[in-house]
C-alpha cells in the first residue's frame, strides 16, 4: 500500500531540529522523499507498523505532528505531479 | 502469494552502489543519481564495473535482495549470496535425490517434458496464427515431432537417454525457429543456436535473456531454500547452477523466446542495436540493452493465472512458485514435481 506521511516538528530549539533529522530519516528508509517533509512510502502492513512505532517514539506530541494518508494499493491513480522535482515509479521499470 | 518486488537494473558504466541507511543509493561521479529504499527491491543486476559498497552487499544478504554482476556484454559473472540459510534438511534430501538414479530420472523428465511441451505450444500458436505463411508446414511437422519425442519419454528410464531425447528435441525446434521470425527475416537469420560468444543477433538477443532468466531462477531456488548448484538433468559442475538450468530449461521457451520473437516482429530492436566484435560474437549495444531490459521487466508484471495453482500470480513469479513446487516435491509432500505448462 501506499502511505503519505507529512510532518511538522517544531524546530525552536537544538533538540528540535535533532528529531528533525530523526523524523527525515526514518521516513527516507522505507520510502521517497517527494518535497521537504513529504514522503510517499510504498510498504506493507506489518513495515507500515514498525516505521510508526519509530517515528511516534521520536516526535514530541506536545510540539510536533505527523499525518498518515493511506492511499491504499490503488495509489496510481490519485497521485497527480506538477512541476519541478519529478518522482519515479517504484513499480516501474528501474534502469540507473 | 508473494508480492513480486522490483528489480534494479544499472547500466551506468561507472554509477557507484552504496547503502545509506535502508536506501540504496546510487551515485555518477559523485551526484546521487537514484535513491530507493531496499524494502521496495527484490534483486539488483548490474552491468557497471564501478561496483558496490561491502556495506551495500551486507544489507542485501541481510534483506534477501539478490545481487548480481554481469559483464557488459551479459555474461555471468559473480553473485553476493549471505551465509548459507534455509532448511539444512530439506537440501540434504536434495543431494540425496540427486545421487539415486531413479529420482534423477524422474525429475529430469519432468523438466524435459516441460520444455518440450512448452516448445511445441510456441511452435503451434505460430502454426495456428500464419497457416498460409511459408514455413508453417515445416513448423507444425516439427511439433508434430516434438509430440513424438514427448511420449518417448514416457518410456525411458534412465537419465541419460532423457538427455539424449532433450537434445534431439532442441535441434527439431531450433531448426524451425528461424521461421517464426516473421519480420526483419534478413538481419535477424537464424541459423541454428550459438553461444559463447553469440555469433548474430537473434542469438545475442537469445542469450542475453536467458542470463536474465537463469539469475531469476538461481535466486528463486536459493528463497525456498534449495541449492542451486546440485541439479537432476545437468550434472554437477563446479561453479554451474545445475539446477537453476534444470529449471529454466520448462520456463525458456514461454518466458524467453516468445518474448524475443516479439521484439523482432514488432520491429522494437532493429539490426542497428547490435555491434559485431573482432572475435565473431555479437553484442548489443547500450540502448538496445536498456530497451531489452524494460520489455523484459514489463513483461514480468503481467499476470497470469497458474495452471497448477489455479492462482493469479505476475509472470515474474514463476521461477518462484515452480521453485516451491519443487521443494514441495522433494519433501514428500507432493508425488510429483509439476512443470509449469502454457496452456
Amino acid at each position: 500500500m501506499m502511505v503519505l506521511i507529512t510532518y511538522d516538528v517544531n524546530t525552536e530549539t537544538d533538540a528540535g531540529k535533532k528529531r528533525l533529522r530523526q523524523v527525515a530519516k526514518q521516513c527516507l528508509n522505507f520510502g521517497q522523499r517527494v518535497q521537504h517533509s513529504v514522503f510517499e512510502c510504498l510498504i506493507d502492513p506489518v513495515q507500515f507498523a514498525e516505521l510508526r512505532l519509530r517515528l511516534e517514539n521520536i516526535i514530541d506530541p506536545e510540539r510536533d505532528s505527523l499525518r498518515y494518508y493511506n492511499l491504499g494499493n490503488n495509489w496510481k491513480s490519485r497521485i497527480e505531479h506538477v512541476g519541478a522535482k519529478p518522482s519515479y515509479d517504484l513499480e516501474g521499470v528501474m534502469l540507473v | 502469494m508473494r508480492k513480486l518486488l522490483n528489480t534494479l537494473y544499472v547500466t551506468t558504466p561507472h554509477a557507484y552502489l552504496s547503502r545509506d541507511g535502508e536506501n540504496l543509493v546510487a551515485t555518477v561521479d559523485d551526484q546521487e543519481r537514484f535513491r530507493v529504499p531496499i524494502h521496495n527491491l527484490e534483486g539488483i543486476v548490474c552491468f557497471n564495473y564501478a561496483g558496490t559498497s561491502p556495506s551495500l552487499m551486507s544489507l542485501c544478504c541481510e534483506r534477501g535482495v539478490s545481487l548480481c554482476y554481469l559483464s557488459e556484454s551479459g555474461r555471468f559473472l559473480a553473485r553476493v549470496s549471505g551465509r548459507v540459510s534455509g532448511n539444512v534438511l530439506l537440501r540434504r534430501k536434495q543431494y540425496r535425490l540427486a545421487d539415486a538414479d531413479a529420482e534423477t530420472a524422474g525429475l529430469a523428465k519432468a523438466f524435459v517434458s516441460g520444455k518440450v511441451l512448452n516448445c511445441r505450444s510456441v511452435l503451434m500458436r505460430f502454426a495456428r496464427d500464419h497457416d498460409e505463411k511459408e514455413g508453417s508446414q515445416e513448423v507444425a511437422e516439427a511439433a508434430e515431432r516434438l509430440l513424438v519425442y514427448f511420449r518417448a519419454l514416457d518410456r525411458s528410464l534412465s537419465a541419460d537417454a532423457i538427455r539424449g531425447i532433450e537434445g534431439d528435441a532442441a535441434r527439431a525446434y531450433y531448426e524451425v525457429f528461424r521461421h517464426l521470425i516473421t519480420e526483419q527475416k534478413e538481419s535477424f537469420a537464424f541459423r541454428g543456436r550459438s553461444r559463447r560468444p553469440p555469433l548474430d543477433p537473434m542469438n545475442a538477443l537469445l542469450s542475453f535473456l536467458y542470463t536474465l532468466l537463469m539469475m531469476d531462477c538461481a535466486s528463486a531456488l536459493e528463497t525456498v531454500g534449495l541449492d542451486p548448484q546440485v541439479g537432476f538433468l545437468h550434472r554437477d559442475r563446479p561453479g554451474r547452477l545445475s539446477l537453476a538450468l534444470d529449471l529454466m530449461e520448462e520456463l525458456r521457451p514461454y518466458l524467453v523466446d516468445r518474448l524475443a520473437l516479439t521484439l523482432v516482429n514488432n520491429k522494437q530492436v532493429s539490426p542497428n542495436g547490435f555491434v559485431k566484435k573482432e572475435s565473431g560474437g555479437v553484442l548489443m549495444d547500450a540502448d538496445t540493452r536498456k530497451l531489452v531490459l524494460t520489455e523484459w521487466q514489463k513483461r514480468k508484471q503481467e499476470e497470469i493465472t497458474h495452471p497448477f495453482l489455479e492462482e493469479k500470480i505476475s509472470i515474474g513469479l514463476i521461477p518462484y512458485v515452480q521453485s516451491l513446487l519443487l521443494a514441495r516435491h522433494l519433501r514428500g509432500d507432493l508425488d510429483g514435481y509439476p512443470p509449469f505448462l502454457v496452456r
